[in-house]
């Protein structure tokens, strides 16, 4: 049934993302509004899949990179949700939206069969450790989208040439608060998602901090981060290299995510390929 | 014949570097004017000066092109351009070419910005001081006088002006699109320019948190202080309030940049980066155009706004259609009035010349018959006087027949070599004043 779910979600995503993408051509209001509809009731039906995958699994859904992708594709949607109702900025959904079906059309790949969890990963500590990071880097996703408008908006103004770009995107302010915002939630998310991992591999494996490659692209993702506030806080980074830097750390994001599961093994691979 | 002659550059031919050059300052026309209507081959002339055109509009005496030649000449030795250099940004026009072009400039349908209202004004100024200098004739002064109530027809029966896309509001559009809410921002208004007051005008009523004023003549600043309810702040302390502006409207007369970049990189770093934009509307320019550079910094200067506007116009382009149909018309309407100011001189010539022919071969003739009898006389008359009235006819029909594309200067020409008249004379229409002539406004 929880698969079933997921596909159907996936292509409520699908749909989402291409009115929004039609939205951003057009410039019709309808098809922005009808596209935060099928995110909505799709992420609403990502969050029944996900809980009843939970019961059936009998853990969190969490453990491997079919059911993370899926996780961090619910919580983008979710995260963008509440940024555009906050700042009302219907035009971050057609570059956020087909970021979200990207990683959740992983969800609807996944084997419907529920295996056997690694005891290792048997612990309270698994939800809100990696719930918390992939909140986190939720948030840092729609900031890397507020980064993306804000380069492609600061470049139209100035070279000059006002043209659909201009029109489409929105104040350069209002994308540079976005990318604040996102940093100010996000960053503790990350943070707290770190030092919960590292209590919980005191636990597991008797060592708060073991070097392995997930830890070290953490830690390289978190100091870009951390260097971003920092640098916001005390000599006003913002703008430009604000927006550069959230795209970098995204890019580390995804690269901690994906790339260290795929390529370097270490204590964390219960989510590459074959786990 | 003389033939009306059109000779400028604007936006489009040339870049703000050589139409700042080539700008006529109010407090020297006067002397441009009369060194310009002193020519031998001008009669009548109006210089246009705006930043974003220069215009020499002059009634040539003898063949236009002449008059051009000469208007170019007159261009390059004034402001010290070789000519060679200058041709190649200039554009000319004659006759009804001419006609069209001043009456689509004074309808801003040659403007950067279609239908935006500031460009009547100024063609209305540019006819006053020629005014003034007496440096203008019965025709410039028909032409202009007519050039503003085709302006004043497409304003009100297109809707080409109605909405108006104009520099300032081009600059408060990007203000937005920078800033966000325009709320808590602070404006600097450096000097005094028609532009630079709309454009704060504009985003005093986009809701704009405050105004500072400042100009050379700090009487002026607190005069403008007061007019926009802001604050004056003496020139000198520019740098320390500078600081404190986030949109900064420059349109001073400083021969030179007033900010340079190394200053607007101090103000930014003391602003930790908070955004800052630049509109600078002087010519020659204000603030050095290498501070769009830094981050966070937007510099505009006029030709970037105009060049903004340019690509935002297609809606416009449905209603200049319809303007430049009424353009269309009344340069027909206007230049048949034109060609009659040649043809009724010469057929008022022709129909004199034969009378006197007449006349005279009238008196021979009873002098031959020494006929005394009042019929005699009369039968005599009569038929030199139906002769002459039928032999003219279909001449005299021929020069008031006005059939399109025709050029009646050269048939005026013919005539008055066929017949042998004067190149001067007949009845001019008299010299309108030329202060009564001005439009109000």
């Amino acid at each position: 049934m929880h698969i079933a779910l997921l596909k159907v979600t996936t292509a409520f995503y699908l749909v989402g993302a291409l009115l929004y993408l039609y939205f951003i051509v057009t410039l019709k209001e309808k098809s922005a509004k009808l596209g935060r509809m099928f995110l909505l009731i799709g992420v609403v039906l990502h969050a029944v899949g996900f809980v009843a995958r939970y019961f059936a699994a009998g853990y969190t859904p969490i453990t491997n990179l079919f059911e993370s992708l899926s996780f961090f594709a619910m919580a983008i949607v979710a995260v963008f949700l509440v940024t555009e109702l906050r700042y009302k900025l219907r035009i971050l959904g057609s570059f956020i939206a087909p970021l979200a079906f990207a990683f959740s059309i992983f969800s609807a790949f996944q084997s419907g069969e529920v295996a056997r969890l690694a005891p290792a990963l048997n612990s309270y500590w698994l939800p809100i450790h990696v719930m918390l990071l992939f909140i986190g880097d939720a948030v840092f996703a729609v900031a890397f989208g507020a980064g993306i408008m804000y380069l492609l908006q600061e470049k139209e103004v100035k070279r000059k040439r006002l043209g659909a770009i201009f029109k489409r995107l929105p104040s350069l302010d209002v994308l540079d608060e976005i990318n604040y915002r996102c940093l100010t939630v996000g960053f503790p998310l990350l943070t707290l998602g770190i030092i919960t991992g590292s209590i919980w591999a005191e636990y597991a494996w008797g060592s708060y901090w073991s070097w392995d490659p997930k830890e070290t692209w953490s830690l390289i993702t978190w100091l870009l981060y951390a260097a971003l506030l920092h640098g916001r806080l005390t000599v006003g980074w913002r703008g430009r290299k604000a927006a550069i830097l959230a795209i970098v750390g995204f890019c580390a994001i995804l690269f901690t995510f994906l790339g260290v599961n795929l390529l370097l093994p270490g204590l964390h691979s219960y989510t590459s390929l074959s786990g | 014949m003389s033939s009306i002659v059109i000779v400028g550059l604007n936006h489009r031919t040339a870049p703000v570097e050589v139409r700042e050059r080539l700008a006529f300052p109010p407090d020297s026309i006067g002397r441009a004017l009369r060194g310009l209507v002193e020519l031998e081959e001008i009669a009548e002339g109006i210089i246009l000066s705006t930043c974003n055109r220069v215009e020499v509009c002059v009634l040539a005496g003898g063949d236009s092109y002449k008059g051009v030649t000469a208007v170019k000449e007159y261009l390059a030795s004034y402001h010290g351009i070789p000519g060679d250099e200058l041709n190649s940004f200039l554009y000319h026009y004659d006759g009804e070419a001419a006609v069209k072009h001043l009456f689509r400039v004074s309808s801003s349908l040659d403007s950067m910005v279609l239908g935006e209202p500031q460009i009547l004004g100024q063609v209305k100024d540019a006819y006053g001081f020629a005014a003034e200098f007496r440096t203008i004739g019965p025709i410039l002064d028909k032409f202009y006088t007519k050039a503003f109530s085709v302006a004043k027809r497409v304003r009100t029966e297109t809707k080409v002006a109605s909405s108006a896309v104009s520099v300032s509001y081009a600059a408060v559009e990007l203000a937005k699109k920078i800033f966000g809410s325009l709320k808590d921002k602070t404006v600097m208004l450096i000097g005094a320019g028609e532009m630079c007051e709309l454009a704060a005008r504009h985003l005093l009523s986009a809701g704009v948190k405050g105004i500072m004023v400042t100009n050379r003549t700090f009487e002026r600043a607190v005069k403008l202080a007061e007019e926009f309810n802001g604050t004056p702040v003496r020139f000198d302390e520019l740098g320390t309030h500078l600081k404190t502006a986030d949109i900064i409207l420059s349109s001073t007369g400083a021969p030179h940049f007033i900010l340079k970049k190394e200053d607007v990189e101090d103000v930014i770093r003391i602003r930790k980066n908070r955004p800052m934009f630049f509109i600078d509307m002087a010519v020659p320019r204000d603030i050095d155009p290498d501070a769009n550079q830094i981050d966070n910094v937007y510099v505009y200067d006029i030709d970037d706004l105009n060049n903004v506007i340019e690509t935002n116009l297609e809606e416009r382009q449905k209603e200049a259609a319809r303007a430049e149909e009424i353009v269309g018309g009344e340069v027909r309407s206007f230049f048949r009035w034109l060609e009659s100011q040649q043809v009724t001189p010469t057929i008022v010539m022709l129909r004199r010349k034969f009378e006197e022919v007449k006349n005279a071969e009238v008196a021979k003739a009873i002098a031959l018959l020494g006929a005394e009898d009042p019929k005699t006389k009369k039968v005599v008359e009569s038929l030199a006087s139906a002769i002459l009235n039928k032999v003219l006819h279909p001449p005299i029909t021929a020069l008031k027949k006005d059939v399109d594309g025709r050029d009646v200067t050269e048939l005026v020409a013919t005539v008055r070599e066929l017949f042998d008249l004067p190149e001067n004379g007949g009845n001019q229409p008299p010299a309108p004043d030329p202060q009564n002539g001005k439009e109000g406004g």
